[in-house]
């Protein structure tokens, strides 16, 4: 699942990207659809679902941000980013035709091949739900090669939900939606309650022929991983999405390490059984 | 870089040329320059475009810094080391290598304090954005001690043997020659004999000195070492030569006491994670990343912004971090490692455990720079000591449990959140 950018570049080098489009999602995200300036490198551009690249406005810095957008439209990069920090408040901050920088893709990826043939799960929890869209686009792009594909997606309320505009188009290529808030309003007709009783509740074809992913706060990840197990879903077959300080992105500067993993490198997918041991370590 | 640097799964310090099969194992007679002529060594060395960095005096301790001949070196000084004590003292003699290593170490050189990595140009409504591709210095190192050797090997493999090189450390570590100096005497903090990184120099090198008080015993370990000599008036070393170069070595041999035991260490201190040990060793640790600094191996940096001022030239600076830091953690505002228990057992873990998961080494060499150096003197080989005790005896561990101010704290309950991840 190693990934690397252009191996023989100089791996500090960004690219000019131009912010060519903004999705304003929920409240403090949006997405931006970005353009290489350079065409040469916009020819050689491709990526694997759940990787991520390093966003770079100069002057401000760098941050990680997973890649939302569909690893088959060739020609743009889309990224959903939460104003969180210095450099995404600026990040969410640029008007359209900005020019920012761009290293990557970097990291491992979601199992989208080994997947084939099996049902999926992916367990979606607020912003979590960004970097399982490729696998979304990716595995409705190919339809025929999945059994039953599922998504429950979480929030903390009706308005928080990540992209709900697509949920129909979703629905009807074949993936079955389950939206479940902690707080309804009077027009919300999904569930209510966290994404683990959903998931307790599933109606499972075969749990030995499942897998499931998960991107979220990693108690919910933790949670989820042990109602899982709890249903029959094999250990080997539960992946997550990690989150940690990423400064370089090419396992260089120490700042993502998590145990013996450098997030940016073995992460940040992650087949459960490799953390297993320490993902419920306070302040690893 | 060099031929042998990142190969990955060599655990022993690389040679530093591809002539490697000619020395290993089979060493070479040891040849003789006299004392007045290491000053032609540096000159030949200078003539060959090397900046010569090796030892020297400066704010009372033993540093690395640029030489410009032998009056440089710490002709006549030595060192008293202990935890958290470092003394500059004058010597019976006039050695000019006769310390142990001070604080500083040769990766400042290698894998400088600071760097340019990128560069950001405002052209118009657009960036031009491109790298800092200068020619890096020529250094030629003298004085490498052996586990310094090892400590240069370990940060091969973190800069050149990755899927992603670091341009800046390859430059400098292709270009760079290595002339070392076996240790003739030990401080109390050394532990090389544990790590197996010296006190002898066995490879790694372009030249090996041995000091004896009338010059040098001189070991070649590679061609570019053996071109160095060529025209320096070397001579076989004589029998009482030779055996005074042996005591020497064999002094520091002996007087290396400090030891740590490494078997099974990394599973043990995996084991121990939730040992309530890392909060007794947080009352003593300041948290002032001192031992990161000093430490020849710890490789942790970040990279900040440096604009001018009318902000349309932006510099990429990398830095020297440490683990010990709130802010190296930092998610989202949120510190993932906010208390100096976690950083204590951040940095111990890595340095003696994961970092064979990452690296198929130990990150440690047994300099005892992180015990000179720590303020109120923490000596790692001790902490794992008490954790080896602690986990022998689970009885131990929860006296200690209870007695320690706070352990770290339980995991909370599961909430009913979904809250966004950035």
């Amino acid at each position: 699942m190693a990934a690397t950018c252009e191996p023989n570049q100089n791996p500090w080098l960004s690219h000019s990207v131009r912010i060519a489009g903004i999705t304003r999602e929920i409240p403090g995200v949006l997405t931006l659809d970005l353009e290489f300036e350079d065409s040469a490198r916009a020819a050689t551009w491709a990526f694997r679902p759940g990787q991520f690249t390093m966003l770079y406005v100069p002057g401000v810095g760098e941050s990680a941000i997973s890649i939302s957008g569909d690893a088959a439209d060739t020609g743009r990069i889309r990224q959903t980013i939460r104003d969180a920090g210095n450099v995404t408040h600026s990040l969410t901050g640029l008007p359209i035709g900005a020019t920012i920088g761009l290293r990557g893709p970097f990291g491992s990826s979601w199992p989208v091949d080994e997947c084939r043939g099996r049902d999926v799960i992916l367990v979606a929890g607020g912003i979590g739900l960004a970097p399982l869209r490729p696998v979304i686009y990716h595995m409705l792009h190919h339809r025929q090669q999945y059994q039953e594909l599922t998504l429950i997606v979480g929030a903390r309320d009706p308005a928080l939900l990540l992209y709900p505009g697509e949920f129909e188009h979703w629905r009807t290529q074949g993936l079955n939606i389950i939206p479940t808030v902690d707080h309804a309003d009077e027009s919300w007709r999904g569930g209510v309650g966290v994404v683990t009783t959903v998931l307790e509740r599933l109606w499972l074809r075969s749990p030995a022929e499942t897998m499931l992913m998960t991107c979220g706060p990693e108690v919910m990840m933790w949670y989820t991983m042990q109602t899982a197990l709890g249903r029959g879903i094999p250990a080997g077959s539960l992946f997550l999405s990690m989150e940690r300080n990423m400064n370089c992105a090419i396992a260089l500067c120490g700042h993502c390490q998590f145990g013996p993993y450098f997030l940016c490198r073995e992460g940040p997918v992650f087949r459960f059984e490799q953390l297993r041991s320490i993902l419920r370590i306070d302040d690893l | 870089m060099t031929e042998s640097a990142a190969v990955p799964g060599i655990v022993a310090p690389a040679m530093n040329s591809g002539d490697s099969s000619d020395f290993i194992g089979n060493r070479r007679p040891e040849s003789f320059l006299l004392r007045d002529d290491l000053q032609l060594l540096m000159r030949r060395l200078q003539e060959d475009g090397y900046t010569i960095v090796g030892p020297k005096v400066d704010q009372d301790a033993i540093v690395y810094g640029e030489l410009t001949g032998v009056s440089d070196l710490p002709q006549g000084w030595t060192d008293q080391q202990q935890p958290g004590k470092y003394r500059l003292v004058p010597r019976d003699d006039q050695r000019m290598f006769g310390y142990v290593p001070g604080p500083h170490s040769w990766k400042q050189f290698l894998f400088p304090p600071s760097a340019i990595v990128a560069t950001a140009q405002r052209v118009g409504s657009s960036w031009q954005m491109s790298t800092q591709d200068e020619p890096a210095p020529r250094y030629a190192f003298l004085g490498v001690r052996s586990c310094e050797l090892s400590a240069i090997a370990i940060q091969d493999k973190v800069f050149l043997g990755g899927a992603f090189v670091d341009p800046h450390y390859e430059q400098r570590r292709d270009a760079v020659l290595l002339i070392a100096v076996n240790c003739t005497q030990a401080a109390p903090v050394c532990f090389c004999t544990s790590m197996k990184t010296g006190p002898r120099c066995q490879s790694g090198f372009d030249l090996a000195l041995t000091e004896i008080d009338t010059g040098f015993l001189v070991e070649i370990g590679s061609e570019r070492g053996r071109l160095l000599v060529e025209a320096l008036p070397l001579r076989p070393a004589v029998s009482e030569e030779i055996r005074a170069g042996e005591r020497g070595r064999a002094d520091a041999e002996r007087q290396v006491t400090k030891q740590m035991n490494t078997e099974g260490l990394h599973d043990l201190l995996l084991e121990q994670l939730k040992s309530p040990h890392w909060e007794t060793v947080a009352e003593r640790c300041l948290s002032c990343t001192n031992c990161t600094m000093v430490c020849p191996t710890c490789f942790c940096s970040s990279v900040t912004e440096v604009s001018d001022l009318s902000g349309d030239r932006v510099q990429r600076e990398r830095q020297w971090d440490s683990c010990f830091n709130v802010d190296f953690s930092r998610v989202n505002g949120i510190p993932s490692r906010d208390s100096i228990s976690s950083r204590y057992r951040q940095w111990l873990t890595h340095k003696l455990a994961t970092w064979q998961d990452q690296f198929g080494t130990s990150g440690c060499v047994g300099c005892g720079r992180c015990i000179t150096w720590c303020p109120p003197g923490i000596d790692l080989t001790e902490e794992v000591r008490t954790l080896r005790q602690l986990a022998e005896s689970p009885q131990l561990t929860a006296a200690i449990g209870e007695t320690a101010s706070s352990s770290l704290p339980p995991n909370t309950a599961p909430q009913n959140t979904t809250e966004g991840r950035g």
